[in-house]
């Protein structure tokens, strides 16, 4: 009683060997030495780092304020942004555009299958999805060790472990990678290498973009990471802006980094909703797509629609750095109020960015491990949009005390309450899935109940901080660092574990080892719990956000806190352990669909082909009929590969299938 | 359970019926209900009577204890939801379990199909909840002068007290200090306060945004550059208050506190009177009061100056009546 694809899939592909490493046609073939990969990408950026830098100080060195304050903005702009340049074009983004303007073509790019085309500019959306599942995890894991930092300091109320500039660089260099992080690390690895699967096409509608969106967002983890070679950036992951507007070199880090992340965020969201809307299967109506599907449109629409605002506030800043412009100074007329709201009319919608391909995620987890439909398929996906419309409305809810006049309060306060509605969509969903089914506690499944246990505690925590009162004793505090650790960590970090867990099999062919992932799901979950939720009381009891000294009586609580974050961060070296000995140590090879899922995605063999599926196939029904034995296919793949649903003991006929064949 | 696919829904539900034996099939959800209920009950009480008084930022002041009171109402209207959705949770995982072993059994029938009073049911409860909570919020924040944040240069949510103490709360790089304008405009490093008095706080920075909040005061206004952020409290309760910075300001951000002082206001006039005579010389040095102050472009002297002048109205002189027009 499985589901089971075992039709042979015999596709022809262009021969890949030998490999064909690019290159432009009427040229010779370049020797490999001359390919593009990493490596290249790095002398790239350095030399255009250097570029940079030199053009930097030969413009600008002699200006007043920089010969003053020995600090030379322009230069340092000047080189991250050329260092980024140098980047792409080393790993060969810019050569399908630069190749077009001076008339040639480029050679086909036939997809090679040695594992270094990892470290290449590749168009395969499951290449480039693994590529941003390891891209994401090293920006995790460096924001995570940061975080050990923090609690470090934190464990003593007065004795300090670092100087204060080395403190407040650690905490906005952790906060900043984390978000940037936490921006693409559903809708990069996941969102990338799933959807084409999901909704029946062969690739993504615009594979340069979707791969020039992973190698910018790469360049812009090496730009904010540059940040500490300048010594650091005191503003935290908001960046208010007076201050920046004081601080030194690494603000410039901060500002190009979350401009070149920005690009990269809108660059993946347009491609993936561009794929949504147009590269669908004949058949896969709107309300037949995996809801997944449905969070990384809405998500796309946010990320399209909102990061926009955040790089124009990134170029007012730089500008005010570089050029002396006075957007954010005071004395010089400019506002402290202009990059508080343009910052976070991208801020609020950036953090439901962050929560909704998780809510997708395990939506498609909890039908396979009940054994039972999605309930309200159509209450998931408008609770999923609803959310992101309203979450443009509600900036201001940051800003309750900032000096703003208060007239508008009730209506943030009004916007901000109305979205836990759409957001109570999700609960009735989850909840209304799990009634009467039948429970599998695979890895997953756990790291998507977790989902629903964590992401309550924020969501309703979240309620008292929109509470304009409430909001005087809680705004600032370790209360809010509580609540937004518990929705991003708690919510979208255990999603996206709880996705690794359930897709990785079909993305590397390899099944990870159970017993370790479940040991990685308990001790992440309890010690993330024993971390987070006393830093409620901790904030309750008057600690703000981001200091380095806190009251006496308090330490009892920090320590514990502190103790449990770093049980918490080794939960990761499990998962890590985990990852290297499941996938290259001990490889055990993994089913084509080891879970009995009704997704398209594990209909196709194990590895993916190239180009996904040999005929487009046709969509008959959503993927989530779990209650009927004998469901009508999800889908004709084509020839005699007709996908059967659960319990189906031979192939359910397409004849009564009324749309065309797919052409 | 043999069921052709094509056979409509309500075969599949008589099947069923038939087959779960409806009168051995416990009701789950009225367990639920009732665990839930009780859990309601009792935890509801306990924590409103027991937690609730304890809630910060305690009662010194009026701001302070109307948040807490707020804090606990939604904390109160919150434990039910975690309640239920922890009940249901629990519930699932111990009674919904598969079995071990064998092959994922597909969960058919009724209990498989999108019951449209649930949705309904959900989306309504949860809106009036919301709905309520908003206006619940609203009223608390109109009618409590603002509930002690920090309303910008023009409050709209004013206290009815005929006598109101301006103090000013200066931030800088990284340490507060407070004038007291209706006392010549003599700055203090300490916020000394008056008890049973409406203060309002005229919060504002000479440099980056700092976040001003007197703890126990449940005063949070953020210091804005050439902005005036103004909040109100009414002091209840003498005893010592903390200080501290909450939006980051830079190096020493986390190093940005200081604590201050309730006192009678005996205490305080005799305070007030023989400060203002022993700093009046330093007071001379000092800009003339102002609501906002702005760096000294030039440089000249590296001073700031009052950014508006004229900040004195009648009605905010401390003991004065407002006047009659």
């Amino acid at each position: 009683m499985t589901v089971t694809a075992e039709r042979e899939t015999e596709v022809v592909y262009p021969d890949p060997t030998p490999p064909v490493l690019g290159g432009f046609q009427g040229l010779p073939q370049r020797p490999g030495w001359l390919s593009q990969h990493l490596g290249t990408a790095a002398i790239g950026a350095v030399l255009g780092y250097l570029l940079g830098h030199w053009l930097g100080n030969v413009v600008a060195s002699g200006y007043t304020n920089i010969a003053d304050s020995g600090v030379n903005a322009v230069a340092i702009t000047g080189g991250l942004l050329l260092g980024v340049f140098g980047w792409l074009l080393g790993i060969g983004a810019l050569n399908y555009p630069l190749a077009k303007m001076v008339g040639l073509e480029l050679r086909p790019d036939y997809e090679s299958t040695s594992w270094t085309r990892y470290l290449r500019y590749t168009v395969d959306h499951k290449v480039v999805g693994l590529q941003y599942v390891i891209g994401v995890l090293a920006f995790l894991f460096t924001g995570g060790l940061l975080a050990m930092g923090i609690r470090t300091e934190l464990l003593s109320p007065s004795s300090h472990l670092f100087g204060p500039g080395t403190y407040i660089a650690i905490v906005s260099e952790h906060g900043t990678i984390m978000m940037m992080m936490a921006t693409s690390v559903i809708v990069g690895p996941l969102g990338n290498w799933l959807v084409p699967l999901m909704i029946g096409a062969r690739r993504t509608a615009f594979p340069r973009v979707e791969a020039f969106s992973f190698w910018i967002f790469t360049a812009g983890y090496l730009v904010i990471l540059s940040a500490l070679f300048y010594g650091g950036f005191p503003t935290g992951w908001t960046g208010y802006a007076p201050l920046q507007t004081q601080a030194g070199g690494g603000m410039m880090s901060y500002l190009v980094g979350f401009a070149v992340i920005g690009l990269g965020m809108m660059a993946a969201g347009f491609n993936l909703a561009v794929t949504i809307i147009n590269y669908r299967a004949p058949g896969m109506t709107w309300s037949r797509i995996p809801i997944f599907v449905w969070s990384i449109l809405a998500t796309c629409a946010l990320l399209t629609l909102a990061t926009p605002t955040l790089v124009a506030a990134g170029f007012f800043g730089i500008l005010d750095h570089t050029a002396q412009t006075a957007f954010f100074v005071t004395e010089h007329g400019g506002s402290s109020f202009l990059w508080e709201n343009l910052f976070w009319f991208f801020g609020h919608p950036e953090v439901y960015i962050m929560a909704l391909p998780g809510f997708g995620i395990v939506f498609e987890i909890l039908p396979v491990f009940t054994r039972k439909p999605l309930f309200a398929y159509k209450v998931a996906a408008a609770g999923m949009v609803g959310v992101a419309l309203l979450s443009f409305f509600v900036w201001q809810h940051h800003l309750f005390q900032s000096g703003i006049n208060p007239d508008m309060r009730p209506l943030f306060m009004l916007t901000t309450e109305l979205i836990s509605i759409p957001t109570g969509f999700i609960y009735l969903v989850g909840l209304g899935t799990l009634y009467k089914a039948k429970i599998k506690f695979e890895v997953p499944m756990l790291f998507a109940l977790a989902l629903f246990f964590n992401f309550l505690i924020g969501g309703i925590t979240g309620v008292f901080l929109s509470d304009v009162p409430v909001n005087v004793t809680v705004h600032g505090s370790f209360f809010v660092l509580a609540h937004f650790h518990y929705t991003i960590m708690g919510g979208l970090i255990f999603a996206f574990f709880g996705g690794l867990y359930y897709w990785l099999p079909k993305m590397t062919g390899k099944t990870m080892n159970k017993k370790l992932g479940q040991i990685h799901f308990w001790i992440m979950f309890i010690f993330f719990n024993l971390t987070f939720f006393p830093m409620f009381l901790i904030g309750l009891l008057g600690q703000p956000r981001r200091v380095f000294e806190y009251a006496q009586n308090l330490q009892a609580l920090n320590d514990f806190s502190s103790v449990s974050a770093f049980i918490l961060g080794a939960s990761f070296l499990v998962f890590v352990a985990n990852f290297v000995w499941s996938i290259f140590i001990k490889p055990t090879p993994a089913p084509a669909n080891p879970w009995d899922s009704l997704g398209l995605e594990w209909q196709t063999p194990t590895p993916v082909p190239y180009y996904n599926f040999e005929r487009i196939p046709v969509v008959l029904s959503d993927p989530y009929h779990y209650s009927e034995e004998n469901a009508p296919a999800v889908a004709d793949l084509g020839e005699e590969g007709v996908l059967v649903a659960a319990g189906a003991s031979s192939p359910a006929s397409v004849a009564e299938d009324p749309r065309p064949p797919a052409q | 359970m043999t069921i052709d696919n094509a056979e409509s829904e309500g075969q599949g539900v008589a099947a069923e019926a038939v087959i779960a034996q409806p009168g051995k099939e416990p009701r789950h959800i009225w367990r639920m209900v009732a665990i839930w209920l009780v859990l309601s009950a009792v935890l509801d009480p306990l924590f409103y009577i027991l937690v609730g008084p304890h809630v910060p930022p305690g009662t010194m002041t009026s701001a302070a204890k109307d948040n807490q009171f707020d804090f606990n109402i939604l904390l109160v209207a919150a434990l039910p939801v975690f309640l239920a959705v922890w009940v249901y949770l629990a519930y699932s995982a111990v009674v919904w379990r598969a079995s071990r072993k064998g092959a994922p059994e597909p969960v058919g029938g009724a209990q498989a199909r999108t019951h449209l009073g649930v949705q309904v049911g959900w989306i309504v409860t949860t809106t009036v909840i919301v709905l309520g909570l908003f206006a619940f919020g609203t009223v608390e924040v109109i009618t409590k002068a603002g509930s002690g944040g920090g309303e910008g240069p023009n409050p709209i949510w004013t206290p009815t007290s005929a006598t109101i103490l301006p103090v000013q709360v200066i931030a800088q790089q990284w340490k507060f200090t407070y004038r007291y304008p209706t006392f010549g405009g003599f700055e203090s490093q300490q916020l000394i306060v008056p008890n049973n008095t409406t203060i309002a706080f005229h919060v504002t920075s000479l440099d980056v945004i700092h976040g001003f909040w007197a703890y126990e005061l449940s005063i949070k206004a953020d210091a804005n550059p050439q902005q005036d952020n103004v909040a109100y409290a009414t002091t209840r309760q003498t005893g010592s208050v903390t200080v501290r910075c909450e939006e980051l300001c830079g190096l020493w951000h986390g190093a940005m506190f200081n604590y201050g002082k309730v006192v009678s206001k005996a205490a305080f006039m005799a305070w007030a009177k023989s400060t203002e005579a022993g700093t009046a010389a330093n007071t001379k040095l000092l800009p003339p009061f102002a609501y906002t102050y702005v760096p000294d472009a030039n440089g000249s002297d590296g001073g700031y100056y009052p950014d508006n002048v004229d900040p004195y109205s009648n009605s905010e002189v401390y003991g004065a009546k407002p006047a009659a027009s």
